[in-house]
């Protein structure tokens, strides 16, 4: 398979193009004029401060906000998403940061939440939503036991896996992980990296939210630093330092520039 | 990410009896309490309180609250209130009156008692609650305006759209054929009762059965079999006690002498005969089961209880909230139109304070059955058995001749406190 850095170089069409999107809350521009693409099983970190506009511009893809202005391109075809149903027909899903999760429900009706498995006479398939469930956790979770509880019930890192179960198992092409990390253990989170890595060797392109600078270093191609709602610019993670990024996230300034 | 193997089904090691028969625990409370409430008005009225002409009357009262409660379930677990459903019941009421007195026997010249008035009215009726119901869920999900305020709004307005209808008077006689939903003008007969007891014990067992090989299939665990049996059992009981009370109740030997005289024939000497299940009773039998398997089995039931326990998970998921939220309160205002049938039938006539406090009584009776307000949690079967405690309550204490203030200070007590042991309850097992 074609490495991102190859596809890049030979100019091909990106999976998702974000281009010129901005959008303003009561006068103030969360986003203002952002542009990043991604390709076929690249990953691209997002950085930037709290209110920066990270999370912002993703939820511009993800569906839960309409942008004021730019347009959205899937493997180059212009495409309108206005809401989530809009972007999960383009097998893009997401992990939220607040995982959205419905906590009265157990784990099985979370995963299938909008896309239910029904019988032949129209209703919900509990017994074969709970199988397919069992082993799609097999996979990624083995310790995962409490299926039949609701998903209050569950700590921060099976609640973290079931979104991230929600969000590979509908085969999706386009991933968005908002901080996918935030409330796990190391070892958890060391089970995220190595997911990671297998999602982008299926040819995935993945947003990845992250504050953990060393994170990005370790498993994005490329990154997006973003500064008080304007990208700081995009960098190939080969070209770069941690320093690079961490002057970029707190200056606002590209490598070679001299700091202000 | 080729590996398919399922999770390991662990065994769950069940301590006592009742764990075993997976039977909810605030349910059986809620039992307990009724039957304690029962056996304590029987104690006290000397044994008026359990008879089968009580308990014959106790269900076919229970019945409009309890139709409506079945609703208001949906609306309280999406965090939403309605507050309008005495009033829309009375509207409802008021249209289906004046369908049948007015309409179809002088605007279409049909004359009173056709055949056909009773439809007529009923459709008229089930189509405006739904549609009022559906323009208040349009102005609490699409237009955003809370839904107390709308429902507040919707108790005001509905209330008197139903006097300057019926120019506060009370329309009646009422369609014979339409006498028929309220209760006592309209039973079964013992033998047809029974019919309908054995096929719904059967059809109880065949669900409990299908469940059970559901679960075995897919290698779930499952209950012991003595379990199953004890269920079984249990719920056979339920149902055919039921019928055999409520064909225990003797139609009174001049009503049914009249009957006969009605029909042009002479009553045999001696002849006794039972009132059976009411049609009401079994509206409400029926509304029960569809709203259960709504709630349960069917996606319009699995988005109300996501949008109640994560609204922004529902809308994040791609469930069209704002359209749930008008499907929800359409619902509710059918069920209102069907609580209107049932009770002005009852009545024999519409009156104009139909329906006064049951906004209060159908949130009463839903947050008795275990519906939170915060969202999430609630079930229809909590609700009807939490109608029919407060109907308990309130007929009990008639019989013992509290005086009418008393009731209501009781009542309403008990909904603060039977809250209050709910909260304690939750805290104790740790619930949410």
């Amino acid at each position: 398979m074609t490495s991102p850095k190859e596809l890049r170089a030979q100019g091909a069409t990106p999976m998702v193009e974000m281009n010129n999107i901005s959008i303003s809350f009561g006068g103030i521009k969360a986003v203002d004029d952002v542009s990043v693409d991604l390709y076929p099983g690249e990953v691209v970190g997002l950085l930037g401060h709290n209110g920066a506009g990270k999370s912002t511009l993703i939820k511009v893809l993800s569906g839960a906000y309409k942008m004021d202005s730019g347009e959205i391109r899937i493997n180059g075809n212009k495409v309108e998403i206005t809401n989530p149903r809009d972007a999960r027909a383009h097998n893009i899903e997401t992990i939220y940061q607040t995982l959205a999760l419905a906590d009265n429900l157990d784990a099985a009706s979370n995963l299938f939440l909008g896309r239910e498995i029904v019988t032949g006479t129209g209703l919900v398939n509990d017994a074969a939503m709970e199988a397919e469930c069992r082993k799609i956790m097999g996979r990624l979770n083995p310790n995962f036991r409490k299926f039949n509880e609701p998903v209050s019930a569950l700590s921060g890192g099976q609640r973290q896996s079931v979104a991230i179960a929600r969000a590979v198992y509908f085969n999706a092409k386009i991933l968005i992980m908002d901080e996918p990390t935030a409330a796990l253990g190391p070892h958890e989170t060391q089970m995220v990296a190595e997911l990671i890595q297998q999602l982008k060797a299926q040819g995935i392109g993945i947003f990845l939210i992250d504050h953990d600078v060393h994170a990005v270093m370790k498993l994005c191609d490329r990154a997006s630093v973003m500064k008080n709602g304007q990208l700081v610019g995009t960098v190939d993670i080969d070209d770069v330092t941690d320093d690079d990024l961490l002057s970029m996230i707190i200056l606002g300034k590209k490598p070679g520039e001299a700091a202000a | 990410m080729t590996d398919t193997t399922s999770q390991p089904i662990t065994p769950q090691t069940k301590r006592n009896f009742f764990q075993q028969l997976e039977l909810d625990v605030r349910l059986l409370g809620m039992i307990g309490a009724f039957i304690i409430l029962c056996i304590g008005f029987n104690l006290v009225t000397d044994g008026r309180f359990l008879t089968p002409r009580n308990i014959f009357n106790l269900t076919i009262q229970t019945v409009s609250v309890a139709i409506m409660a079945s609703g208001m379930v949906f609306v309280i677990v999406t965090r939403h209130i309605d507050l309008s459903v005495g009033a829309l019941l009375a509207t409802c009421s008021a249209i289906m009156a004046m369908t049948q007195t007015e309409f179809v026997p002088h605007v279409l010249g049909l004359g009173l008692n056709h055949p056909i008035t009773w439809i007529v009215a009923v459709a008229v009726g089930l189509a405006a609650g739904t549609l009022i119901g559906a323009f208040h869920g349009w102005m609490v999900g699409y237009l955003t305006i809370p839904a107390f305020i709308v429902t507040l709004g919707g108790f005001l307005v509905w209330r008197n759209v139903a006097w300057y209808m019926t120019d506060g008077q009370t329309i009646g006689p009422l369609d014979s054929t339409f006498l028929m939903f309220g209760g006592t003008n309209g039973t079964l007969g013992t033998s047809l009762s029974w019919v309908l007891g054995l096929g719904a014990t059967g059809l109880a067992l065949l669900t409990l059965w299908n469940s059970r090989r559901a679960k075995l299939a897919h290698e779930f665990p499952v209950k012991p079999l003595w379990a199953e049996g004890v269920m079984a059992a249990i719920i056979s009981a339920a149902i055919l006690g039921l019928v055999a009370v409520l064909n225990a109740y003797e139609i009174p030997t001049a009503r049914l002498k009249r009957m006969f005289e009605d029909r042009g024939e002479v009553m045999p000497e001696g002849l006794t005969m039972g009132y059976g299940l009411p049609i009401s009773v079994l509206i409400l039998i029926a509304v029960a089961v569809v709203m259960t398997v709504v709630a349960r089995r069917t996606r319009l039931g699995r988005y109300i209880f996501a949008t109640g326990g994560n609204p922004d998970a529902a809308e994040l998921s791609g469930i069209n909230t704002r359209l749930l939220t008008v499907k929800i309160f359409a619902i509710m205002g059918f069920l209102c139109a069907l609580s209107a049938v049932v009770a002005s039938a009852r009545l024999a006539n519409h009156s104009n304070d139909i329906g006064t406090l049951d906004e209060l009584r159908v949130i009463a009776a839903a947050v008795i059955g275990g519906t939170a307000l915060s969202g999430g949690f609630g079930t229809i079967y909590g609700a009807i058995l939490g109608a029919l405690i407060m109907q308990s309550l309130q007929s009990g204490m008639a019989m013992v001749g509290v005086d009418a203030p008393f009731q209501n200070i009781v009542v309403g007590t008990v909904l603060v406190a039977a809250v209050f042991i709910d909260i304690v309850y939750r805290k104790r097992v740790g619930a949410k």
